[in-house]
C-alpha cells in the first residue's frame, strides 16, 4: 500500500493510504499519525486520522511544506510494517429501531429519498437483498462495529462492520443531504455506520436512536466529565437492540446522571481477526459481558 | 463591567483566534471569519490581537454598556451609532456607562467586528472563547446571542487610533480567491479544471460559518472509474475522510462548497484543492449573490501571498504604534 501524498493549500498535508475502505488501510493511517504524533515534529498543529486516510495541519512559518511531506513519506516503511494490535475498549450502545422521532424525520424529508415509498430501514433491508427489516436489525446488531474516524461533527463515530466484505450492509446516502437529523440517531452512508452527535444537516439513511450521550460539551453527564467526546479511533462498538420501555428507562437514568455505559477493555489484532472473524468477535463478546 | 443585549442582530457570536488541536474529534478551529479584522479592532481598543470579540454577520446588534469602554468596529462597512448619533468604522471611539451602540444597515462587506476594551470575557472552553454553535460549546452558552443577555468583560486601558483605507483588506469585484489545486483534482477532467478556473460563480444563500456555497458555475465533468468500496454511488464520493480547512469540496459535481472556521471536519465528498489561507478572511466579507472567481496558484505563489498578508498586519501594528 502506497500512500498518496497532497497538499491542502498552505497549511495541510492530506494522506490517501487506500481508495478503498479496508481495516489494513485504517490501521495504516492509526500507525501513520502515532508515528507524527511521537515524533513531535516542529510546526504540526493538528493530526487527524480517518478512515483509509489521515491529515495534517502544520505552520508554514515554522516548518517548510516540503521538508514536512520528507518526513511523512521516510515514515511510511516503519508505519506499514508495524504490528496492527490494539488495546483498545469494547462498548455496548443500546439502541431504540424504528424509533418515533427519526421515523417523522425521514417522512418529512422523503422526496430526498431513493424510495419515498419505504422507511429508510425497508430501504436498507431490500438493497442488502435481506428480508425484511427485523433480518436487517439483526445483520446490523449481532457483530461489533470498529470506530474507524471520529468526526463531520464534535464527537461523531464513524463506524466499520466487522464482518467479511460481502457480508457489510451497504446502504446509498440520501439523494440530496436532509436539513435535520435527531441528536443521537444512528445513521449509515456507503459502508459505515455512525452516530450523530448533535443535532442537524445529515445524508446518512436513519435507522433509530441511542439514549446514550456520547458528546457533552457542558462536561456534566458523569462519563463525559473528563473528555467532551466519548469516542476514539480504534474503538470498538456492540449496538444493543433495546425496547421503547428499556430506552424510556435508559433516558430516564441519563437525566438523573446515573447512566453507565458498558465499557470494558480489550484488544485487538489484525493478523488474528483476519484469521478467524468469527472467533476474534466472539472473543470481544466475551470481554464485553465479563464472561 | 458588562454590556448587555437589547437586539442581537442576525447572528452575533462571541470570538477570538480560535481553538487549535480538537479537529481530530471533530471540534473545529471557529474563530473570526476575518482574522485580520479581528486583530485591527483589538488593536485600536487596546487589547491583545487575540482578545474575544463579537462578530456580527449582515446586521449589527443593539447593546448597552454598563461601565465606560473604548470600542471599535472593523470588517464590514456596518456604521455604528452611540445612542443614535453616527460613529466611523476603523476608528477607536469612548462609550460611556449607560450608553447604547446600534448599527446602520450593511454598506458592503458581511461580517462586522465588534471589539470592546477589555475583550469579551466569556469562559474558555478547550482553550478559546470562541463559539462553535453546532457543537454547542464556547462563546456565551455555546450559542448566538440572544436580546436579554449578559456578557462580562475584561480590563482594558484602552487605546486610540484610526486605520486608513488603505491599511485595510476587502475582497475586489469579483472576488479573487486563489486556490491550490490538489487533494482530488485528478477525479475532474482537464476541460472540467479549465472551466472550474474560467467560470465566475455566485456566492450561494447557503453561506454561513461552516462553509460556503458557489453556484452559476459549470458542473464537472468526472474521469470515470469504478467507485472504491466504501466510497458510495455517486462519482463526487470517496471514503471519508478529513477535510482541510478551504478545501473546495462539490457534492454531485454542481456546486462548490468552501470550508471555514467552522467547519465540519470531514465527510464523504471529493475536494478540488483548498484555498490558499491568505484568501480566508475575504470568504468571510462575501454576501449571497456577490461574484467570485477561482484563481489557481502554485505552493511557492501561496507562501508569498501569506507573507504579504503577514506583512499587511506589520504595517498596522506599526501604524499603531503596537
Amino acid at each position: 500500500m502506497s500512500i498518496r501524498f497532497s497538499f491542502g493549500g498552505d497549511e495541510h498535508i492530506f494522506a490517501e493510504v487506500s481508495e478503498d475502505m479496508s481495516l489494513e488501510a485504517f490501521f495504516t493511517s492509526l500507525s501513520m499519525t502515532n508515528a507524527v504524533r511521537a515524533a513531535g515534529i516542529k510546526g504540526v498543529t493538528e493530526i487527524c486520522p480517518a478512515n483509509a486516510s489521515f491529515q495534517i495541519k502544520f505552520d508554514p512559518d515554522r516548518i517548510k511544506p516540503g521538508d514536512l511531506l520528507k518526513e511523512l513519506q521516510s515514515m511510511e516503511g516503519a508505519a506499514s510494517k508495524s504490528d496492527a494490535t490494539l488495546k483498545t475498549r469494547i462498548m455496548e450502545i443500546p439502541v431504540l429501531y424504528q424509533d418515533p422521532w427519526t421515523h417523522e424525520t425521514l417522512m418529512r424529508f422523503r422526496e430526498r429519498h431513493q424510495n419515498p415509498n419505504a422507511t429508510d430501514l425497508e430501504y436498507a433491508a431490500e438493497v442488502n437483498g435481506l428480508g425484511g427489516v427485523d433480518d436487517f436489525i439483526k445483520a446490523h446488531s449481532s457483530q461489533p462495529w470498529f470506530v474507524s474516524m471520529v468526526g463531520f461533527v464534535a464527537g461523531l463515530p464513524f463506524l466499520y462492520q466487522m464482518v467479511e466484505r460481502k457480508r457489510q450492509l451497504q446502504v446509498p446516502k440520501y439523494l440530496r443531504p436532509r436539513t435535520d437529523t435527531p441528536k443521537l440517531t444512528i445513521g449509515h452512508g456507503g459502508c459505515f455506520s455512525c452516530i450523530y452527535s448533535v443535532r442537524g444537516a445529515g445524508g446518512y439513511q436513519m435507522f433509530g436512536v441511542t439514549p446514550m450521550p456520547i458528546y457533552d460539551p457542558s462536561q456534566k453527564v458523569n462519563y463525559l466529565q473528563d473528555e467532551m467526546c466519548l469516542f476514539k479511533p480504534g474503538d470498538i462498538v456492540k449496538w444493543k437492540p433495546v425496547t421503547r420501555d428499556e430506552y424510556d428507562a435508559a433516558i430516564e437514568a441519563v437525566e438523573e446522571n446515573r447512566f453507565e455505559p458498558v465499557i470494558r477493555a480489550a484488544s485487538f489484532s489484525l493478523t488474528e481477526f483476519n484469521k478467524d472473524m468469527a472467533g476474534t468477535n466472539a472473543k470481544l463478546m466475551e470481554a464485553l459481558h465479563g464472561r | 463591567m458588562a454590556v448587555n443585549v437589547i437586539t442581537p442582530g442576525l447572528s452575533t457570536t462571541v470570538q477570538d483566534l480560535g481553538r487549535p488541536g480538537y479537529y481530530h474529534l471533530g471540534i473545529p478551529l471557529s474563530g473570526g471569519m476575518d482574522r485580520f479584522a479581528l486583530r485591527a479592532a483589538n488593536m485600536l481598543v487596546g487589547n491583545d490581537e487575540g482578545a474575544a470579540v463579537l462578530e456580527a454577520v449582515f446586521m449589527g446588534p443593539e447593546l448597552e454598556f454598563t461601565s465606560a469602554a473604548t470600542v471599535a468596529i472593523t470588517g464590514g462597512d456596518l456604521p455604528p451609532k452611540v445612542n443614535g448619533d453616527e460613529r466611523p468604522t476603523w476608528e477607536a471611539f469612548p462609550v460611556k456607562a449607560g450608553d447604547r451602540l446600534s448599527f446602520g444597515y450593511l454598506k458592503s462587506g458581511a461580517r462586522a467586528y465588534i471589539a470592546i476594551s477589555g475583550g469579551v470575557d466569556v469562559p474558555v472552553k478547550l482553550g478559546s472563547r470562541s463559539t462553535y454553535t453546532l457543537g454547542a460549546l464556547g462563546g456565551h452558552e455555546g450559542r448566538a446571542l440572544k436580546a436579554g443577555d449578559s456578557l462580562p468583560l475584561g480590563k482594558g486601558a484602552g487605546g486610540k487610533g484610526i486605520i486608513p483605507a488603505n491599511l485595510r483588506r476587502q475582497p475586489g469585484n469579483p472576488a479573487e480567491l486563489r486556490m491550490l489545486p490538489g487533494l482530488y483534482w485528478h477525479r475532474i477532467t482537464a476541460e472540467a479544471g479549465r472551466q472550474f478556473f474560467a467560470d465566475t460563480w455566485k456566492v450561494a444563500p447557503e453561506a454561513d460559518r461552516i462553509g460556503y456555497r458557489f453556484k452559476g458555475g459549470t458542473a464537472l465533468d468526472f474521469v470515470p472509474r469504478e467507485q472504491p468500496f466504501g466510497a458510495g454511488s455517486n462519482p463526487s464520493n470517496i471514503v471519508d475522510a478529513c477535510y482541510p480547512y478551504g478545501s473546495i469540496q462539490v457534492p454531485g459535481g454542481t456546486e462548490p462548497i468552501v470550508l471555514h472556521r467552522d467547519a465540519v471536519s470531514g465527510g464523504g465528498y471529493m475536494m478540488l484543492g483548498c484555498v490558499i489561507s491568505a484568501d480566508m478572511d475575504l470568504i468571510g466579507q462575501l454576501q449571497p449573490h456577490s461574484p467570485a472567481r477561482f484563481v489557481e496558484v502554485t505552493m511557492d505563489q501561496a507562501l508569498a501571498a501569506r507573507a504579504d498578508r503577514q506583512a499587511a498586519l506589520a504595517r498596522l501594528r506599526a501604524h499603531l504604534g503596537r
